[in-house]
């Protein structure tokens, strides 16, 4: 995997060339994976990506936006996980007659750590992927649009 | 346990299991095939397949047994666990996918340039996959040990020939399918017996899980001593057992008291109180930082993201492992608690993790239902044991075959396939006495305190050296590892320093991070110097690349 080792390109980030350049001889299949590459590639305007990776102090500025973004949502939803879950330990350790109260016949903390817990978790992630997906969004519409 | 149906059950995981590795042998023709799946694989099917990588001997057995053991307290490991992804996929799936890394090494050099750096991180990698492995084959043991009486090596070798072979042979084209495979039928074998379990409860009348005048045996029960303890009779007499000591109960005597073992209903029942048990707060609180922030730091689930064709891709791939994952989950916690009526006599012996496996004869009878479930769970716990040591041996071998052998053939990998089976395989043989759950915690704690400070903080940090991060991995990781050698082969604790060495993570991870920032701070002149590009690699949104 010596291409692995190499730097990573420096103009045109592109994960899927590491790996392939590894294959040596590889079969005529995986033409096919890089030629879906570079239909994919000529969507965008070369300008665009241009600002971007020549280091401009906008196309800095975007990027830096973009992640501070994304770094404060996931703060966000770890610090709901931190008191909705973390809390708990706490809770039923300075009340104890929390963790005595029973809902049809269980005992609440097993209740809210044995079942209620995953929907939570599952929840919280689904809400994350939503919202980083919309920060996303911004950025591309934003990067986009000095070309349209 | 004289079930005749487990031992086919057990063949017949193990021949579909080569199958399916032989049907992608057919597909897997170059190295990067090998490594990783050439990127071609649907995000349903990668999720099944983490989530079956990923649900090992100590969630299908090891969250059960703790469950019986001691309680409430210990809900934490599943919750943890699932938990786990959700901090993966905050923090670091979708970077990561984009970075282009296939391990941990590869993202050290591609985030910090330096070759010293992924050296120790190789290290690392390599002793958190073996930790991990060990008790994998060690509860392959004892779980055919247990039911169907073969000597402990039996099972050990079994499963480390079966998944050297499949990895070496297949790599993890092969292992995808495997994984996807293994993810639902490990589901099916929980969930079917847990229906019985919960009709059959229901038919003997509900009987209580904590009676008020404590459990007792509902058969005439001959128990034989697995570990010492220290029982305390119904008449309040004392006894101490060694292991091979035979004790018989008759039918409606209650369960006596057993050392160490949350005995008592409001013990068992209720969360540990604030000023009582402080000790207890800290280890939950310590379980809680290592289970939630070391997956994200285990070698084989990282290896996982690069089958995502991009980010996004990997986002939503996490999310549907978190759901997944979050189902199964739910199970284990019923087999512990009806554990606690059926199968008493596991807290006298010692042997909780094996509540799973014994649990539908002893509920059922060992009639043909109860027999077939029984065959059906043990095929499960094997599919748990195949599926995380093939996940485990594939990562350990890539990063051997690429750091220590240096080379990207086919061959090279193979040869390093079987260096990495061999190691832990001698290892398991050698220490049965370890105690799976605990293991497989400290390999978490370990992670959490290396790996997880260098992802988060390289991802979101623009000032993170490599000094810093090594500086960190050495202290908070080496840390974590000095408690791990001293729980394992150092003097048996007692009190704080106890707590502390057996549950590091509350004190390892923030010294970690802590050493990782104030070292990158006071070297701030190693900053790479094309960080701007980097970070755009890392969080641009997938259309913008390439």
């Amino acid at each position: 995997m010596a291409a692995e080792d190499a730097p990573p390109a420096p103009r045109r980030p592109d994960p899927a060339g590491t790996p392939d350049a590894t294959a040596g001889s590889g079969p005529p299949a995986r033409t096919r994976v890089v030629l879906a590459e570079v239909s994919r590639r000529s969507r965008w305007p070369a300008g665009t990506h241009t600002e971007l990776t020549q280091q401009t102090r906008v196309g800095e500025a975007l990027v830096r936006g973009l992640v501070r973004a994304q770094l404060a949502l996931a703060l966000q939803l770890s610090a709901v996980v931190m008191v909705g879950l973390g809390g708990l330990p706490w809770l039923f350790a300075i009340a104890p007659s929390v963790g005595r109260m029973t809902v049809l016949g269980v005992n609440l903390p097993w209740l809210l750590l044995g079942v209620l817990s995953f929907p939570f978790l599952v929840a919280v992630g689904w809400t994350y992927v939503r919202l980083a997906e919309r920060n996303e969004q911004d950025f591309t519409d934003l990067v986009q649009r000095p070309e349209r | 346990m004289g079930n005749d149906l487990v031992v086919p059950a057990i063949v017949a995981v193990t021949l579909v299991t080569v199958a399916i590795g032989f049907y992608g042998l057919r597909l897997a023709r170059t190295t990067s095939d090998f490594l990783v799946a050439s990127r071609v694989v649907s995000p349903t099917w990668n999720a099944a397949a983490i989530g079956g990588e990923y649900l090992s001997a100590a969630s299908f057995l090891g969250v059960a047994g703790l469950i019986l053991k001691y309680g409430v307290d210990v809900l934490w490991y599943p919750v943890g666990f699932a938990a786990g992804y959700l901090a993966l996929l905050l923090f670091v799936a979708a970077p990561l996918r984009r970075s282009g890394a296939f391990t941990l090494p590869d993202f050290c050099e591609l985030r910090l340039g330096s070759r010293r750096l992924r050296t120790l991180a190789t290290v690392f990698v390599i002793f958190i996959g073996w930790l991990y492995l060990v008790p994998q084959l060690q509860g392959a043991g004892l779980t055919l040990a247990t039911l169907a009486g073969s000597p402990y090596p039996v099972g050990a070798l079994v499963v480390a020939a079966v998944v050297t072979a499949n990895v070496a042979l297949g790599g993890m084209r092969a292992v995808t399918f495997v994984q996807a495979f293994q993810y639902w039928l490990k589901l099916t074998a929980l969930a079917v017996p847990a229906i019985f379990l919960a009709l059959q409860w229901q038919a003997d009348g509900r009987p209580a899980v904590t009676p008020p005048d404590g459990a007792t045996f509902r058969t005439a029960t001959t128990v034989v001593v697995e570990q010492r303890a220290v029982l305390t009779l119904s008449d309040g007499q004392t006894l101490e057992v060694r292991p091979g000591d035979e004790l018989s109960f008759a039918e409606g005597e209650p369960v006596p008291e057993v050392s160490g073992v949350a005995n008592g209903a409001a013990d068992w029942l209720l969360p540990s109180d604030a000023g009582s048990d402080d000790r207890g707060l800290f280890g939950t609180y310590s379980l809680i930082l290592a289970t939630f922030l070391g997956t994200m730091g285990l070698p084989h689930v990282l290896v996982r993201f690069y089958t995502n064709p991009d980010g996004a891709a990997a986002r939503r791939t996490t999310l549907v492992v978190l759901a997944l994952v979050g189902v199964f989950y739910l199970l284990p916690t019923i087999y512990g608690v009806l554990g606690r009526i059926y199968t008493p006599q596991l807290l006298v012996t010692g042997q909780t993790d094996a509540v799973v496996v014994l649990l539908p004869e002893a509920a059922l009878g060992a009639g043909t239902t109860g027999r077939l479930l029984a065959a059906l769970v043990a095929a499960g716990a094997f599919a748990a044991f195949l599926s995380t040591s093939s996940g485990l041996l594939t990562s350990v071998a890539g990063v051997i075959s690429t750091d220590v052998l240096g080379r990207g053939s086919v061959r090279g990998f193979r040869l390093a396939t079987v260096i990495a089976g061999v190691v832990p395989t001698v290892l398991a043989l050698n220490v049965s006495g370890l105690d799976v759950s605990q293991v497989v915690g400290l390999a978490f704690a370990v992670a959490a305190s290396s790996f997880c400070p260098l992802l988060v903080l390289g991802i979101w940090w623009r000032g993170l050296t490599d000094a810093g991060a090594a500086a960190g991995i050495l202290v908070g990781g080496g840390a974590a590892v000095a408690s791990v050698l001293v729980t394992v082969l150092g003097p048996a604790l007692t009190g704080w320093p106890a707590t502390l060495i057996a549950q590091p993570a509350a004190w390892t991870v923030p010294l970690a991070f802590t050493v990782m920032i104030a070292v990158s701070l006071a070297t701030r002149r190693r900053a790479p110097t094309d960080i701007g590009r980097t970070m755009l690699r890392l969080h641009a949104p997938d259309a913008l690349h390439s």
